[in-house]
């Protein structure tokens, strides 16, 4: 059976959350698939990086290492991409939904002449009778994503090109190691063999980069913290939420004043107005100031002690309680769902 | 140096971002047809740049390439209005039901057509689908390189050109030889307002459908003024094949499709029972608004 391969993205030596997040998700449907699991990473200075992603459940490790192969750029690694997918032919090939991936993808997926899903909210193998020709299909990765502005879920499947390609968003899938003792089989390219001199002529001159920076505006999901939370301290609980959902943390102006979270974080008239299709407030009793800045969620889970907190009114689900019980009951029972 | 040759490929999409009332169906989905139609926002991002190397470089021509129904011939006149030159409409039965690759494969011959173009910008991503795909697709048909993520085209020469990149985490600056396909941010400036003069000149431009009840007055406006005309294109004026286009030139097929039911605003209070917060939790994942 052809295998799954997911393209690993590294910065500074290490492989991005978004790629080791695809190969649990990978590992899962390459094991229901009966086939391997497969890593791509392409780089420079790539020695001994096989170790971070075998405890994954990686299986084989291609790497292509040249110093011209970091930073990325567009057609050294698109070029080198198509050509180990047409050796190699991948039934699967799973890329981050990121400023890489969603450069790349789409120009690997013309050359090959295969479908490509951008941005799936969840992967899953699946069947397909298609009634026209009269054709089962078994086996189909079912790229589900939502579209038309989050209105609609759409269930994308390529019945019969090769790669089936998806992108997903950091944060959407969990990261989870698979084993720790789990050992595959590294396999270097001979990087002349893909790459060809004239790949080169799209030149960084100059590039600015960050650690990842709070975004409260573009999260698709918001925990978000009020007064009532309490104290900086506290504020973990809402951080722990946040980290298990793919989520951003988020607080009111009366939280940030006291303290106990920082301003980049403030959502309301004096911060940031937010959209996400998720908001889930803690101990916030939804002055209009606070309100004006996240009404526009399109699902709002309020939780507090107070029953008459005036975000009750705007919220979809008001759960009546202690944050400190709530939120762990939250988180396992989030896990338990998505195992 | 010599003006460039731009074309700027732009899409008209419905208004997803604004859902009103009167959009929604009684069973609380969206009802898409009765969403408003507009100029995808980062291809108008896409257009400012393209008019900012016509300022700066005389002898530039703007085109606007758009495929769709007759009525998308609405986008051109748009960019008309703010100082683009000419336009072209893609329109034919062949072309529907098209995914990201039929639909590159369609403007990839349509460019090629059109010969000796400098420079291809369009917007990172249309609103509708959010794939982000033709760009880069558009690229790899016509064997060019790519820059997405644009915020600025900082310089161009008849080379070369210059860009900043806004990625997730920081900026990149850089620098590559034309003919070349750029896709554009909404972080980039916004595209300027329509030009009142523009606006009369091109308030009559429309596509050879359009002008198909027009009276004999108008026909002679059009011999006399012939940038009123806004070219149309179908199948046979693009020479491509027809299997590589609409639903057979398309890999990916829509298995399902669920409507996101908006309910009615009706506040359900949950105790902080771990029944009660499982169920919850389950519906969320179920309805995909958890990963």
């Amino acid at each position: 059976m052809n295998s799954l391969f997911v393209y690993c993205e590294i910065e500074d030596g290490i492989i991005a959350d978004v790629s080791l997040e695809l190969l649990t998700k990978g590992k899962k449907l390459a094991q229901q698939l009966k086939c391997k699991l497969e890593a791509l990473v392409i780089g420079s200075n790539l020695k001994g990086v096989e170790a971070q992603l075998f405890p994954y459940g990686v299986d084989v490790v291609h790497i292509a290492d040249d110093k011209r192969l970091a930073p990325y750029t567009t057609l050294p690694h698109s070029n080198l991409t198509i050509k180990l997918f047409e050796e190699e032919k991948p039934q699967i090939a799973l890329m981050g939904a990121s400023s890489i991936g969603r450069d790349l993808g789409p120009r690997v997926s013309s050359a090959l002449k295969s479908g490509l899903t951008a941005d799936c909210t969840s992967l899953e193998i699946g069947e397909h009778f298609d009634k026209k020709n009269d054709k089962n299909y078994e086996n189909l990765l079912y790229q589900i994503r939502p579209a038309f502005g989050g209105n609609i879920v759409a269930t994308i499947i390529n019945p019969d090109c090769r790669p089936q390609m998806a992108t997903v968003r950091e944060g959407v899938m969990k990261k989870e190691i698979f084993d720790t003792a789990y050992k595959g089989e590294v396999r270097h390219l001979d990087v002349s063999k893909y790459v060809s001199d004239s790949d080169f002529i799209v030149k960084i001159k100059e590039r600015k980069m960050e650690k990842s920076k709070v975004n409260v505006k573009n999260a698709s999901i918001i925990v978000a913290g009020g007064y009532g939370v309490g104290s900086r301290e506290n504020f973990n609980l809402l951080f722990e939420l946040a980290d298990v959902l793919g989520a951003e943390v988020g607080a009111s102006r009366a939280a940030v004043d006291a303290g106990f979270a920082d301003h980049d974080r403030q959502i309301g008239q004096t911060g940031v107005t937010v959209r996400p299709k998720l908001y889930i407030a803690c101990g916030i009793s939804g002055q209009i100031q606070h309100t004006a800045g996240m009404e526009e969620s399109s699902l709002v889970i309020s939780i507090n002690n107070d029953p008459k907190a005036p975000i009750n009114k705007i919220a979809d689900y008001v759960i009546e309680g202690d944050l400190s019980e709530i939120i762990p009951k939250m988180i396992k029972s989030y896990r338990q769902n998505t195992k | 140096m010599k003006g460039l040759k731009i074309i700027v490929l732009a899409k008209q999409v419905p208004d997803t971002r604004n859902v009103g009332k009167d959009a929604m169906k009684a069973d609380g989905t969206v009802n898409r047809a009765a969403l408003p139609a507009i100029f995808n926002p980062e291809d108008l991002n896409a257009l400012e740049q393209a008019l900012r190397i016509k300022d700066k470089v005389p002898g530039t021509t703007v085109t606007l390439l758009t495929m769709g129904p007759g009525r998308a011939a609405e986008i051109i006149r748009e960019g008309l209005y703010r100082g683009a030159d000419s336009g072209y409409l893609l329109t034919d039965r062949a072309f529907a039901g098209a995914d990201t690759l039929a639909t590159s494969y369609a403007i990839s011959c349509a460019i090629k057509k059109m010969g000796n173009i400098d420079l291809i910008i369009s917007g990172r991503q249309a609103i509708d689908g959010d794939t982000a795909q033709v760009g880069p697709q558009v690229a790899e048909k016509l064997n060019l390189p790519q820059v997405t993520y644009t915020e600025e085209i900082t310089d161009v020469s008849a080379k070369k050109i210059t860009i900043k990149r806004r990625l997730e985490r920081g900026v990149e600056f850089v620098e590559g030889p034309l003919p070349m396909v750029v896709t554009v941010n909404s972080s980039a400036p916004s595209c300027r307002p329509r030009n009142a003069r523009l606006l009369m000149k091109y308030k009559h431009a429309s596509t050879i459908t359009e002008r198909q009840d027009d009276s004999e007055d108008y026909i002679t406006m059009y011999t006399q003024r012939p940038y009123l005309n806004i070219e149309e294109w179908g199948v046979q004026d693009i020479d491509a094949d027809v299997i590589d286009l609409g639903l057979s030139g398309s890999p990916t097929k829509v298995k399902k499709i669920e409507n996101i039911v908006f309910q009615a605003k009706e506040t359900r209070y949950l105790s902080n029972s771990e029944a009660d917060i499982n169920e919850l939790m389950k519906e969320l994942v179920e309805n995909h608004t958890l990963g």
